[in-house]
């Protein structure tokens, strides 16, 4: 054993720096101008690991005399490799079912690891601790596995996006999951019973799924989050079986990550895990919207829109899905162009739930070639709106609607939204009067100094900007 | 066993907090990238699969460790690939024309 040693330090040395390098990658990732660096370490770290490993498994080979399978090694990299690229090409509109995708693969390949360790534990037998961190690994893997699936099929609409819910629901969830966590603890105790280990993993991939019906499109950010974080758990779980730290500190990076970016998702809808997690949100709207009576709206055409755009001073654009939806940020960078030649200030307003991911509207819009530095945060622009001159809305709703802070019954009561109605004048471009996803009447189209723009987003906005050079 | 079992615990609590204080101070613009890069650097998971792989002990962990190796590869080429061509896309103010 002891000629072992020697390369187990030095695995052990590789593992270290490959760790150090990860969490590098992420700190560089905290501003746009060091975040490709961070690429690089991260892909460094990478190479180190996946090579040491291979030639850790090459001295181990020769000390225990069996025959390492290079081959199949370098085939099943090659075929990863292949399957990819194309899943690291997709359009940015479509990088969330990416992610929901990515999160079930690597979801999956800890699920098949922590089985064949428990296959391959069955001749020398699972100490007890190896055996409830398995449990945990196969268990949050298997469930994020085709939850993931589920929030993939959601995103990308091959499956209906609305909440699938009934009667006895979450109480008929946690009885799953509570027979998949008593399989766990018997096969603690008896890792022998290989035939209920296939029987806690089907629980944990019907869990997977049950989770992830009940929850409608609107919360699919929350959701991506809280898969990510349980993607991490399950791999951190698997380092623990494996006793291989890199991998512990990974999946702690990839979980707390997760968790952080689920908790400021969830802050920004005014929700609770719970209550994302088992409120299936959207069914109280149909009430609301039901009820509702015509009400006389203001409307302007694009070349009123663009005559009160050419006046302003300082301009507020609001994005929301319903922009990516139309396909319009490229318009929209147009329009910033325009506007901006002028002499006047431009700035996007960007709600932390616009998008169907965490950041995903400013991604969109940095493809559109709009500059970050012009892209707000909640936050930071929320004081100014008074000085704002128009407020221009496209594609989005809920988060803009003034109801979230004033009227006690609305469903979205508490959600921190843009205060667009403290500016000078609010434009929302919109197709039709119809409430939006979340079904939810919006006040702000009612208001004095509120003006409709009835179209397409695309059309639209283009339409303003022909005015806004033709004008000149 | 025990102590290996401690070691690991003091290992994943460090990098939880690590993993805390680092991403807290990742600006929201990037979160989307964030995810992306995350996910890359998740399949890591690929070591353990590569050892079943080319240990082959038996054909059900060997045929499970292809699968898993292909999984967490594609991961991590695909998440590395959008992430950079996420990053490209982040550009400030421009300096050049206009």
């Amino acid at each position: 054993m002891t000629s072992i040693f020697g390369s187990q330090a030095f695995i052990g040395f590789v593992y270290l720096v490959a760790s150090a390098l990860f969490i590098l990658a992420l700190k560089w990732m905290n501003a746009p101008p060091t975040a490709r660096r961070g690429i690089l370490a991260g892909e460094i770290g990478m190479v180190l690991a996946i090579g040491g490993t291979i030639l850790q498994l090459g001295v181990e080979g020769k000390i225990e005399h069996i025959a390492i399978s290079y081959t199949w090694i370098f085939i099943a990299l090659g075929i990863g490799t292949a399957i990819g690229v194309p899943l690291g090409m997709v359009q940015m509109t479509a990088v969330p079912q990416r992610t929901a995708l990515s999160h079930a693969f690597g979801a999956f390949c800890v699920t098949l690891v922590g089985t064949a360790e428990f296959y391959l534990g069955q001749r020398t037998g699972i100490p007890a601790f190896k055996m409830s961190v398995l449990c945990c690994e196969v268990i949050l893997g298997g469930l994020t596995v085709t939850g993931s699936l589920m929030a993939a099929g959601k995103l990308q609409e091959v499956l209906p996006q609305r909440p699938i819910t009934f009667k006895g629901q979450n109480v008929f969830n946690l009885g799953m999951l509570a027979v998949a966590i008593g399989i766990a603890v018997y096969l603690v105790y008896n890792p022998g019973a290989t035939h209920l280990y296939p029987v806690m993993v089907g629980i944990a991939l019907v869990f997977g799924v049950m989770l992830v019906i009940p929850i409608g499109g609107a919360d699919m950010p929350t959701v991506i989050s809280l898969l990510n974080s349980y993607a991490g758990l399950s791999a951190a779980a698997m380092g623990f079986v494996l006793n291989n730290k890199l991998l512990i500190i990974a999946g702690a990076l990839d979980g707390s990550s997760g968790f952080i970016l689920s908790v400021i998702m969830s802050k920004a809808m005014n929700r609770s895990f719970t209550n994302v997690l088992f409120g299936a949100f959207g069914q109280v709207a149909p009430a609301a919207a039901g009820g509702q009576e015509a009400r006389p709206v203001k409307s302007a055409s694009p070349e009123e829109a663009a005559g009160i755009l050419a006046a302003a001073n300082r301009v507020v654009i609001v994005p929301g899905y319903g922009m990516a939806v139309a396909q319009a940020q490229h318009k929209v960078r147009e329009l910033y162009d325009a506007l901006t030649k002028r002499g006047i200030d431009v700035e996007f307003a960007i709600h932390p739930v616009a998008g169907r991911m965490p950041g995903h509207m400013n991604v969109l819009l940095a493809e559109a070639d709009v500059p970050y530095d012009h892209l707000k945060e909640m936050d930071d622009i929320n004081g100014d709106f008074p000085q704002v001159d128009v407020s221009l809305i496209i594609g989005a709703n809920d988060v803009t609607n003034p109801a979230a802070k004033t009227d006690k019954s609305s469903p979205i009561y508490g959600m921190p939204v843009l205060d667009v109605e403290r500016s000078h004048t609010v434009m929302v471009i919109k197709r039709s009067m119809n409430p939006g996803f979340a079904g939810i009447d919006n006040p702000l189209y009612y208001m004095d100094q509120t003006l409709m723009l009835f179209g397409d987003a695309k059309v639209f906005v283009s339409n303003i900007v022909k005015e806004l050079s033709g004008g000149h | 066993m025990g102590t290996i079992l401690v070691d690991s615990l003091f290992v994943f609590m460090l990098a939880g907090f690590i993993g805390f204080e680092v991403i807290k101070r990742i600006s929201p613009l990037l979160h989307t990238p964030l995810m992306s890069i995350t996910n890359a650097l998740d399949a890591i998971a690929v070591v353990g699969a590569i050892v079943l792989v080319g240990r082959h002990e038996s054909n059900l962990a060997f045929i499970l460790g292809i699968l898993a190796v292909i999984a967490a590869t594609s991961n991590i080429v695909g998440g590395f690939l959008i992430t950079d061509r996420m990053l490209k896309m982040f550009k400030s103010t421009r300096p050049t024309k206009s």
